[in-house]
């Protein structure tokens, strides 16, 4: 039991440590009172994502995926493209996003003057 | 199958996203074109679906596949119209072509919400239409990023608030679904949801680790959609964002945002994993009945205690949905009918209601519970509608509320799950709990003449001009006869508003005898997914 588990940390450390990432995004996301670190938090979050999919297309000896023109393709040990071409498009999306919330708290600040959210939820309910 | 019905599925996503920029560049020269704009596109999106739908009638799945990547199947992304989305998509095409009547006078204002707006319509449409897991995740964002923008076009600072809260647990609920595509990518290497649909028996038969990865998958992938569509304890966003948001924008977010993104966990549940996973998998189904039975009974004791009535409708909204996932749980034909029946007269209803929302805190400048007093004398149209749509959420027949609930009831029952039965009927009192409050407030309490605390009228937003009515109203100072109190401004409400709102209200009502018609409709779809 404790044998597999260490060979699966020596072989695919890979995903343990995108996992570890995650978290630490998420308790960032969660337990941060500055609303701006919340948002890093978030990205931090999707990065680890996107570095898993990236291990996941890893391929052991495996080349970047791109195919010469004389070679058979059958012979060719090489990375997954597919999982690349997803990361790209999330990565899109994650600026997209980062974008509105950082707008969003550029709002926030101008309205009530405050990063944080326990001065904001004091500001809120004294409303 | 001709060929413009081939081509439509592309073309309804296409057009409102391009569209959406041309309200910005006339917005350089004309000031207010916007609504325009959008009119004219969500009219002729609902013609081309329509056109589809009829399509889909006559010769079944329509497919397109983008960018000519035909062969071999699952390399270029599909966009699929079948009974299923066809069914959603008229939904959302013709929600957002409705709830203009409402924008045209209530607003919000301003080409770049219109542009926005017509960003969220194609982001919708695409949620329906695709055939593709990863593709479903670019468009869950897409509606996710612009409901965050009209959430937030809001006068008051706290829309801002309440759209940063949904934008980071939104973020976080596309996500998951994300990692789950990532370990349905690793079990299965395909993201085409036909070609996953067809390797997934194999692998549940086959067993082993590609298994536990497919459980994981449908594990973050069921959590993310638990988040979008606001199940309890992850509903947390959706009060702050439907009672914040303007009132011309959360009739469309209640009506549609959540319910696509429900129809996305059927469409994954159902087409991608299968009944036989669904079964398979231990404990799977006990879970997802078990949100949704929790959703149902939280989201209704929660919006019993509300004061405000957009808050209280959203509370509704976590219940109603937590009907839908727990018949996704139930895995049987009627339940699953019954499910799409319940989103369907869901949106319809809750569209109306929030209309009705915005129509009287406008024209009466009520917004809690209490300021509801006397409002079937003052405002009966509006009132009536008003009433006739909380009957028709309570599910007293013939309405909309009623079929989706009998449906799902005798799923239930056919499944032999009592619980999720007893269930059922439970809510229906607690609905009429929270609904009869608000009946009791209308019709049977005399007005108070006390000052609202909302003062009416709106904040003229970019520049718009507000409408002369409203300026005459408030400083002549027309006293209505009788004991009315003069609350709100009546002429601030077009007639616009009041068409859509008993339209709706009538469509509530006509959809309660259109059971069977769904039943058959759905028929092929249902077929295919459980007799395999």
């Amino acid at each position: 039991m404790i044998e597999g588990a260490i060979d699966i940390l020596a072989t695919r450390y890979a995903y343990a440590l995108m996992f570890v990432l995650m978290g630490i995004g998420m308790y960032m996301m969660i337990a941060n009172e500055n609303l701006v670190k919340k948002l890093i938090g978030v990205n931090l979050f999707q990065t680890a994502i996107f570095l898993f999919f990236v291990a996941v297309a890893y391929v052991e000896g495996g080349k970047a995926p791109i195919v010469p023109a004389d070679s058979s393709p059958g012979e060719l040990a090489m990375a997954s493209p597919l999982p690349h071409v997803i990361v790209l498009t999330a990565i899109v999306v994650g600026i997209a996003l980062t974008a509105v919330g950082l707008a969003l708290i550029v709002r926030i600040y101008a309205e009530y003057g405050t990063l944080r959210e326990d001065t904001l939820r004091e500001v809120r309910a004294d409303e | 199958m001709s060929r413009l019905a081939e081509l439509l599925p592309a073309l309804l996503v296409a057009a409102p996203i391009l569209l959406a920029t041309v309200p910005i560049v006339l917005g350089l020269r004309f000031e207010r074109t916007g609504w325009s704009v959008a009119a004219v596109t969500t009219t002729a999106l609902f013609a081309a679906t329509a056109y589809l739908a009829a399509a889909v009638y006559e010769t079944g799945r329509v497919v397109h596949v983008l960018g000519n990547w035909g062969e071999p199947q699952g390399i270029g992304i599909e966009l699929v119209a079948d009974e299923f989305s066809v069914l959603i998509a008229l939904l959302v095409t013709l929600t957002a072509a409705g709830v203009l009547a409402y924008m045209r006078v209530g607003g919000p204002r301003g080409n770049t919400f219109y542009a926005g707006y017509l960003l969220l319509i194609g982001g919708l449409l695409g949620l329906s239409l695709t055939g593709d897991v990863f593709n479903m995740f670019v468009f869950l964002e897409i509606v996710g990023l612009a409901t965050y923008a009209m959430i937030a076009s809001g006068d008051g600072p706290e829309s801002a608030v309440a759209a940063l809260k949904y934008l980071i647990l939104g973020t976080v609920g596309a996500s998951m679904y994300l990692i789950g595509v990532g370990f349905l990518f690793m079990a299965t290497g395909a993201l085409n949801m036909q070609v996953l649909g067809e390797v997934i028996p194999a692998v549940v038969e086959e067993g082993g680790s590609d298994l536990t990865l497919l459980r994981a998958a449908f594990a973050f992938i069921f959590v993310g959609f638990a988040l979008k569509v606001a199940q309890w304890p992850l509903h947390t966003w959706q009060p702050d964002a439907y009672q914040h948001a303007p009132d011309g924008v959360t009739p469309v977010i209640a009506a549609l945002v959540s319910t696509v993104s429900a129809y996305a966990l059927g469409r994954v549940m159902y087409n991608v994993f299968g009944p036989e996973f669904l079964t398979a998998t231990p404990y799977l189904t006990e879970i997802v009945v078990t949100v949704g039975c929790v959703s149902v009974l939280a989201g209704s004791t929660l919006a019993v205690i509300q004061r405000d009535v957009k808050r209280m409708f959203a509370y509704s909204s976590v219940s109603q949905f937590g009907l839908v996932v727990a018949a996704y749980g139930l895995v049987t034909q009627t339940a699953f009918v019954g499910a799409v029946i319940h989103l369907i007269g869901h949106g319809v209803m809750k569209a109306g209601l929030f209309i009705a929302a915005g129509v009287i805190a406008l024209g009466y400048g009520a917004r809690t519970v209490n300021e509801y007093a006397g409002l079937a004398k003052n405002r009966p149209v509006a009132a009536a509608s008003t009433g006739i749509l909380l009957i028709a959420l309570i599910g007293i027949p013939p309405s909309a509320g009623f079929i989706g609930k009998w449906y799902i009831a005798v799923g239930a029952v056919e499944a032999e799950l009592w619980p999720v039965a007893a269930v059922i009927f439970l809510s229906t009192m607690l609905t009429l709990a929270y609904a009869a409050r608000l009946l009791e407030k209308m019709y049977f309490t005399p007005p108070t003449p006390v000052e609202s605390p909302h003062p009416p009228g709106r904040v003229a937003a970019d520049g718009g001009e507000p409408e002369a009515g409203v300026e005459t109203a408030r400083d002549g100072g027309s006293l209505l006869e009788g004991d009315s109190i003069r609350r709100g401004s009546p002429d601030a409400v077009s007639f616009g508003m009041v068409a859509i709102l008993v339209a709706i209200a009538v469509a509530a009502v006509l959809l309660g005898f259109a059971g069977g018609a769904f039943f058959e409709w759905l028929e092929p779809f249902t077929e295919e997914v459980f007799t395999e």
